[in-house]
């Protein structure tokens, strides 16, 4: 199946033996300048290009799409969508092994992808669906998939960081050789837990590859007015952990810098740093109307588009045909088409789930309404579910109005009737008698 | 039983689980080398080596963000932070991460952190290290938050922290940490939820938070004594889960509650008990629920100041009075 070919977990990775990634790792160079457009590297064999590519087209494909239900009010909130930087995404994490684990930013759907999560679950969390890879709870800017070692996307800037010190630490105490890729964007560099997190890591030697997605702007503000060095790769150099640059356009520069990067921390326990100068082409959300950047400037980074760059020089090397990239691009449109009826065909969480896994349920926590004081009865998850249809009504009217023709029906699942539900809610706590209406005893 | 420090039964505590099981391990600041700014963690770093009691720069957002993110690895991290006013630094990683990470990733990981820090007033340490913020993590769902006063419950409760799935915010007492207390010898966790009744007593019901459970006992006595109200006294010893119906039970009995805290009035750890005891034992109650709080001042460091500034046994003695001015 197409489906399972362009997102298995780790086909590529342990597929790709690319020859810059082999023997010792003793040091990883410093690119003083980004030559965009140069060929740097070798092709890598058929299938890896093959497997590169596909990834790449599905996430544009993925992006545009998402884009588009966002319009239509299929996905609610913020949507940060990564065009224009598949090669830093892809060319970054088929560096990783199946067992090393990613964290990243709240532009993630690209790494969730590129990871192997499944488009179906993806773009059911962005349509807030039980089916979601984070059951709907976390949304467009909260993937997370633990089978694949996908450890997150995070909403908070720099907060991240912190966390992938923790999983490195983790790894370390743990003996194992994982190592973590640590994903931030350009602004992330101005945080707190920037310069934390890099003295951290230096200090206890941690197996941890930062990756700054330097795509020129935090939010709005482009990257000479927010930060006073723009060779972001030298700003972790002063708290002992070495950085280095790449071509983020160019997904064979990234992964061979990436690759002697996560081979430098795995191996020689020194953590890194790798900055991948790209370009989002879409605006920081859809709610941008872009007026901090000229017209110009976002078509002189399209002309170096990494998805256009790397087909045409597979073309041109005769590694795959025209009419193949073709054939990928739609099969990856064709996988996106079934993510969407997918999506749409989830049921939303149920209403009285809305208390599930604020606290794993132990002896000092038997059940969730034990840490919400407002017991006894009624509890608020109960006043939620008998809320009933209208939230739903009112999601779907939202949707109709912004032109949605797809009237499809909902499969939700039937709310539980109260009998059941009085089993499920635990012990009542009527014993010492609610106070009467009529009367007072005090 | 044997008679122990409260800081002395926390070092018990870290020292059992940490035998216990290997995945248990601590880290902050000073707390190795120096053995923990208020010698909490004495002798661990000796007996459990530097893999297992880390030191750490002064980076609380980020020591708070590694235990998260180590606990997540399946880890059972025990950070420590110097004063609750230092955890300001790391409430990012606290809220958003600790408490959240569970449920917005649809239940996929546990968060089996349990992050210590000490609180409160009478050093002099001003307006930076002296406050009491319980009210702030009791805010936040996805916590779980012990507040012990007495080195029996700061030992049983540890354990249970450290042993539980849940982040847990661990509030101690710096002026309690010398004091003694008998402590049961090869005692178990205890559980989080059920309350002290530190004093038996029918005519009120005074609730204490952390050190002012202390507070509370020294004033019902002397209330005893001087105007022959026997209060009951109740210590939650965890704030989430909250033992409710120890407290309700207390009200229903006594009909008349006021709760202490060290903490400022407004959103406080009072003004929310009082909302429950009043939403669930109204037509109970013979008087208004008071509260006693701090000062609703930035800590001052001059020592009359700073006295005043945080509740005694009179405050509480006049509140309980008051419950009773209209008979």
């Amino acid at each position: 199946m197409a489906t399972k070919d362009a997102t298995q977990a780790g086909e590529g990775a342990k597929a790709q033996d690319h020859k810059d990634g082999a023997g010792a790792p003793a040091e990883v160079e410093k690119t003083d300048e980004i030559r965009f457009g140069e060929v740097k590297h070798g092709l890598p064999e058929q299938e890896t290009c093959r497997t590169v590519l596909k990834k790449m087209m599905l996430i544009r494909r993925f992006e545009e799409r998402a884009g588009e239900m966002y319009a239509k009010a299929k996905v609610g909130g913020f949507l940060h969508l990564c065009i224009g930087e598949e090669a830093t995404v892809v060319g970054a994490t088929q560096a990783l092994r199946e067992s090393d684990y990613l964290m990243s930013t709240y532009r993630e759907h690209g790494q969730a992808l590129a990871r192997g999560t499944h488009p179906n679950a993806v773009m059911a969390e962005l349509f807030g669906r039980e089916d979601g890879c984070s059951r709907g709870r976390g949304g467009s800017m909260h993937l997370f998939d633990w089978d694949r070692r996908f450890l997150g996307g995070y909403g908070i800037v720099g907060g991240s960081l912190p966390l992938s010190a923790g999983v490195a630490l983790a790894c370390d105490y743990l003996e194992t050789d994982d190592v973590i890729l640590s994903m931030m964007g350009d602004g992330a560099t101005n945080q707190g837990t920037f310069g934390e997190t890099m003295n951290f890591a230096a200090l206890w030697s941690l197996p941890v590859v930062f990756v700054i997605i330097n795509n020129q702007f935090g939010m709005g503000t482009a990257l000479h007015r927010h930060s006073a060095l723009t060779d972001l790769s030298l700003k972790s150099e002063g708290y002992g952990v070495p950085g280095t640059r790449c071509d983020g356009m160019d997904v064979l520069d990234v992964h061979s810098v990436v690759t002697k990067a996560l081979a430098c921390a795995r191996e020689e326990r020194k953590p890194q740093l790798v900055e991948a100068v790209t370009y989002r082409y879409r605006g920081h959300s859809m709610a941008d109307p872009e007026e901090y950047r000229s017209k110009e400037e976002v078509e002189e980074w399209r002309a170096r588009d990494p998805i256009h760059a790397f087909s045409r020089r597979l073309i041109d090397e005769d590694v795959i045909g025209e009419d193949e990239v073709e054939r990928l691009d739609k099969e990856a449109i064709e996988i996106i088409d079934e993510a969407v009826r997918f999506a749409d065909q989830s049921p939303f969480p149920e209403l009285d789930s809305l208390y599930d896994e604020v606290y794993v349920f132990t002896d000092d926590v038997p059940a969730w309404w034990t840490v919400d004081e407002r017991s006894p009865e009624p509890h608020r998850g109960e006043r939620e579910r008998e809320a009933g249809e209208v939230p739903h009504e009112l999601a779907e009217r939202g949707a109709a109005y912004a032109g949605v023709g797809d009237q499809q029906e909902r499969t939700r699942r039937s709310p539980r009737d109260q009998d059941a539900e009085g089993e499920q809610q635990g012990p009542g706590e009527e014993e010492d008698g609610e106070p009467e209406d009529e009367g007072s005893s005090g | 039983m044997a008679t122990v420090r409260y800081r002395e039964a926390l070092n018990q505590a870290l020292r059992e689980e940490m035998e216990a099981d290997e995945n248990v391990f601590i880290m902050g600041e000073d707390i190795g080398v120096f053995q923990g700014a208020f010698k909490v963690t004495a002798g661990l770093l000796e007996a459990f080596g530097e893999k297992r009691v880390r030191d750490t720069p002064i980076s609380e957002n980020t020591i708070v963000g590694m235990g998260v993110g180590a606990a997540m690895l399946g880890l059972r991290p025990v950070v420590e932070l110097m004063t609750i006013n230092f955890s300001m630094l790391a409430m990012d990683q606290i809220v958003n991460h600790a408490a959240a990470i569970r449920y917005m990733f649809g239940g996929q990981v546990k968060v089996p952190i349990v992050v210590r820090m000490p609180q409160g007033a009478g050093h002099q340490l001003g307006p930076t290290h002296s406050h009491c913020l319980e009210a702030f993590y009791l805010h936040v769902p996805g916590l779980l938050v012990a507040v012990p006063s007495t080195p029996a419950d700061a030992k049983g409760l540890l354990k249970a922290a450290i042993r539980d799935d849940n982040p847990v915010i661990f509030i101690e007492h710096e002026t309690l940490y010398g004091q003694r207390g008998d402590v049961p010898e090869n005692g178990g966790p205890m559980r989080f939820g059920e309350a002290a009744v530190r004093r038996e007593g029918d005519d009120a019901t005074i609730i204490g938070i952390s050190r002012m459970a202390i507070t509370a006992r020294k004033a019902a006595d002397k209330l005893a004594e001087e105007h022959e109200i026997e209060a009951e006294v109740i210590d939650p010893r965890t704030l989430r889960p909250l033992d409710l119906d120890t407290i309700l039970e207390s009200v229903r009995k006594t009909n008349r509650a006021v709760i202490v805290e060290e903490g400022w009035p407004h959103g406080g750890v009072g003004a929310n008990l009082a909302a429950l005891i009043q939403e669930q034992a109204f037509d109970w109650l013979d008087a208004p629920v008071e509260r006693v709080t701090g000062a609703d001042v930035p800590m001052p460091y001059s020592k009359p100041l700073e006295q005043a500034a945080f509740p005694h046994e009179e405050h509480v003695m006049q509140a309980v009075l008051a419950t009773f001015k209209d008979l």
